[in-house]
């Protein structure tokens, strides 16, 4: 595991202290008929293949510790069966664990009752399904009001409240249509005007957007992150696709079968991916159009050279490059607020652009 | 003598087959006194070993002894059964003298009123409006009524019962696996066997006497069909609704009855032709209605009164399925588009 870098700030958030929203601590979620006697055995570090072979269990999760921060966007990636959604659904405790704890403001949400859970999902969590799960059979309105029913609010307030983030959300007209009616980008939008009406602090994304085409699933991420920037809220969002998962993560977490394999702010893990599986996911990455001048930058020592230009840490290699027509015999000063906070020259960018593999790691600077 | 004679004197039980005294009914073959051929070897039967012993009771006392024994328990049960099923009577009469005193020019326009409101199709109505023409028109109409009455009664208790006892048999796999061979057996015993224990249980001149034979037999589709409706209901909905904090009643009343429906509907379907099969043959019972003209067609051979009897209960299952399936099929399309 890879701690975030002090230094290093997220692309989208302002900088503020934040505190730990969620806290996921030594979760383990086996499958199967005696779930409770494999965890020794799990524990003890038996693989997912060797458990499924020898005692016919499926190892869920294994030993899972995330902090979320407040106000962030904690994007969790890996491939298909590598426990994401399993991951995501004991946050609600759609699941239930073998082990561990979910602690949510400092509650643990695996020790509430019954009616304490449902209090907690209609009022402080809501969550977005990758199959959408509108009710087929309500309006548009309806659906999207479902939290604020479900609460007992009066109806003039459901339906103004709903009509409220409808609206936001571009489906203005389309609030006494049936789901059915509505393509499946305007489908998930009614998914996300369910999960805003309720006003919750935190919202689950099980790869909401992946069932949509790249064109709208690249506008669904911009309406996510315009969102976010107004409402800060603390987002769960699990998503498969790395470049989704760089476009949206302020702390990016990435599974594969079932553990935490790394985590931390995605640029350091797009920069020291500790994995081979990590690499390969990384390999494929428009590096240039991902990183960002502050995470490759060196810091800033006093000396400037007086051909230095000044650029902003928070644009990309991309736009650098773009800045000075690609010449490579520049160098930059990273300045914020007027004050220089590093150096840069175009030779590291190019640098920084080539995958590195994870042995090499050492070597950087 | 018989053949298993020697066989109780070698295990010394011949006193013991003595002690009973009581003279045997002969079976046919030693009352006709013939001997058995060398290849003939009885099965050691009831009947055979009494000859042999008169200790062990011939098959015939074993149905008198169940006979018996019904009885004996008979006035236990009532006392229970009695009880519940007296509304089943009360409504089966009152449904009885609505649908035969209410004047035809009144009732018949209500009716196909009613079916143009559970259809909403012109042409099923129509339909509906002719064969009730031909009923009046033949002196059919009463005996349609009393059909009717019976089948109106027994399907809403149908309902009324079946759908609940789907909606546990979907929520628990126990209460499923108890229930699943119970409406087998209901459904495979041939009609006339639900007949035997009813008549025991009821005196022949209760209306209860057939409700219960054809609520026993109509019931078993709206319940299978709840039960299948309600699991067959979109997991990811479910999931959906227990992620938005719904508790069991929000989530059944307002997401899985809802999104059951059109399965639920075709179990009320089958149900309400399943009542109008078992009213025929509940006449037997003192059913009335135009099951009674068909019994006294095959009873005294009177063909033609039968053979418009028949004809009329042919219309009036038409009608049934019609009205029904057009309403199941209101919900279809309504429900199809939502998939
Ligand atoms: N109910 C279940 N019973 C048994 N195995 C399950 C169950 N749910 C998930 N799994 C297994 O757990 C693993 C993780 O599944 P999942 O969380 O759905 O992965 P992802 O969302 O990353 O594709 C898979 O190997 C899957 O087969
Ligand atoms: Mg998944």
């Amino acid at each position: 595991m890879i701690e975030t870098p002090q230094n290093v700030k997220s692309p989208h958030q302002p900088e503020i202290d934040r505190n730990v929203k969620i806290s996921v601590r030594n979760l383990y979620k086996v499958f199967g008929d005696q779930p409770e006697a494999m965890i020794e055995f799990v524990r003890s570090g038996i693989s997912k293949t060797e458990l499924l072979e020898k005692y016919h269990h499926v190892l869920g999760l294994n030993d899972i510790n995330i902090d979320m921060m407040d106000g962030e966007i904690t994007v969790i990636m890996g491939l298909s069966g590598s426990g994401k959604s399993t991951l995501i659904r004991h946050l609600n405790r759609l699941i239930e664990p073998t082990a561990g704890e979910v602690i949510l403001d400092g509650e643990d949400v695996l020790k509430l009752t019954e009616t304490e859970l449902r209090e907690v999902r209609r009022k402080r969590m809501s969550m977005v399904f990758q199959k959408f799960a509108l009710f087929p059979h309500r309006t548009v309105s309806e659906n999207a009001a479902l939290s604020l029913e479900v609460r007992g609010d009066d109806l003039g307030e459901q339906q103004s409240e709903a009509q409220y983030w409808l609206d936001r959300l571009g489906l203005s007209g389309f609030e006494d249509s049936y789901p059915y009616q509505l393509s499946g980008g305007m489908q998930q939008r009614v998914g996300i005007a369910r999960a805003l009406c309720a006003h919750s602090e935190v919202m689950l994304l099980d790869e909401a957007f992946s069932a949509l085409d790249p064109i709208i699933r690249s506008q669904m991420q911009d309406l996510l992150l315009e969102l976010q920037r107004e409402l800060n809220k603390t987002i769960v969002f699990i998503t498969h696709d790395l470049d989704e998962a760089l476009k949206l993560a302020d702390h990016l977490v990435i599974l594969k079968d079932g553990y935490v394999i790394q985590q931390g702010e995605p640029q350091q893990i797009l920069l020291h991916p500790s994995d081979p599986y990590i690499e390969q996911f990384v390999s494929d990455i428009n590096r240039a159009r991902v990183l960002r001048v502050r995470s490759v930058m060196k810091a800033y020592d006093g000396e400037v050279r007086p051909d230095a230009i000044m650029i902003d840490p928070d644009i990309t290699l991309e736009q650098v490059i773009e800045s000075v027509n690609g010449d490579t015999s520049k160098h930059f000063v990273v300045a914020q607020d007027d004050n220089p906070i590093g150096v840069l020259s175009m030779h590291e960018i190019m640098i920084a652009m080539v995958p590195r593999r994870a042995s090499l790691d050492g070597l950087d600077p | 003598m018989a053949t298993y004679t020697g066989f109780f004197d070698m295990l010394g039980l011949r006193d013991w087959c003595d002690s009973e005294k009581k003279p045997s009914l002969l079976s046919l073959r030693n009352l006709k006194g013939e001997e058995l051929a060398w290849y003939e070897f009885p099965f050691p039967s009831l009947d055979n070993l009494h000859s042999a012993c008169n200790a062990i009771p011939q098959t015939r006392d074993m149905t008198a002894g169940l006979e018996t024994g019904f009885l004996t328990v008979r006035p236990a049960l009532r006392t229970v059964l009695d009880p519940l099923t007296q509304p089943l009577s009360w409504a089966l009469d009152g449904a009885l003298t609505l649908f035969t005193t209410t004047p035809w020019w009144a009732l018949v326009p209500i009716i196909c009123f009613l079916c143009y409101r559970v259809s909403r199709s012109a042409s099923v109505t129509v339909l509906v409006a002719v064969f009730m023409a031909f009923f009046l028109f033949t002196d059919h109409y009463t005996y349609a009524m009393q059909t009717l009455a019976i089948i109106f009664v027994c399907t809403f208790i149908c309902v009324v019962l079946g759908v609940p006892m789907g909606i546990l048999m979907s929520k628990s796999d126990t209460t499923q696996r108890v229930v699943t061979p119970i409406l087998d057996m209901l459904q495979t015993l041939p009609t006339f066997v639900y007949l035997i224990p009813l008549i025991f249980l009821f005196k022949i001149t209760e209306p209860k006497l057939y409700g219960m034979a054809i609520i026993l037999y109509a019931i078993v589709p709206v319940v299978r069909l709840t039960n299948l409706g309600i699991r067959l209901v979109d997991q990811s909905v479910i999931e959906a609704a227990h992620a938005y904090g719904l508790d069991s009643r929000q989530r059944l009343l307002g997401v899985e009855i809802p999104l059951a429906l059109p399965n639920i509907m075709a179990g009320v379907n089958q149900t309400i032709m399943m009542s109008l099969a078992m009213v025929v043959i509940a006449s037997l019972v003192s059913a009335p209605g135009l099951g009674t003209l068909v019994l006294d067609g095959i009873n005294n051979l009177r063909l033609g009164v039968g053979f418009v009897a028949g004809f009329a209960i042919v219309l009036l299952a038409i009608l049934l399925d019609r009205v029904s399936k057009a309403a199941l099929d209101r919900i279809n399309s309504a429900e199809a588009k939502l998939k």
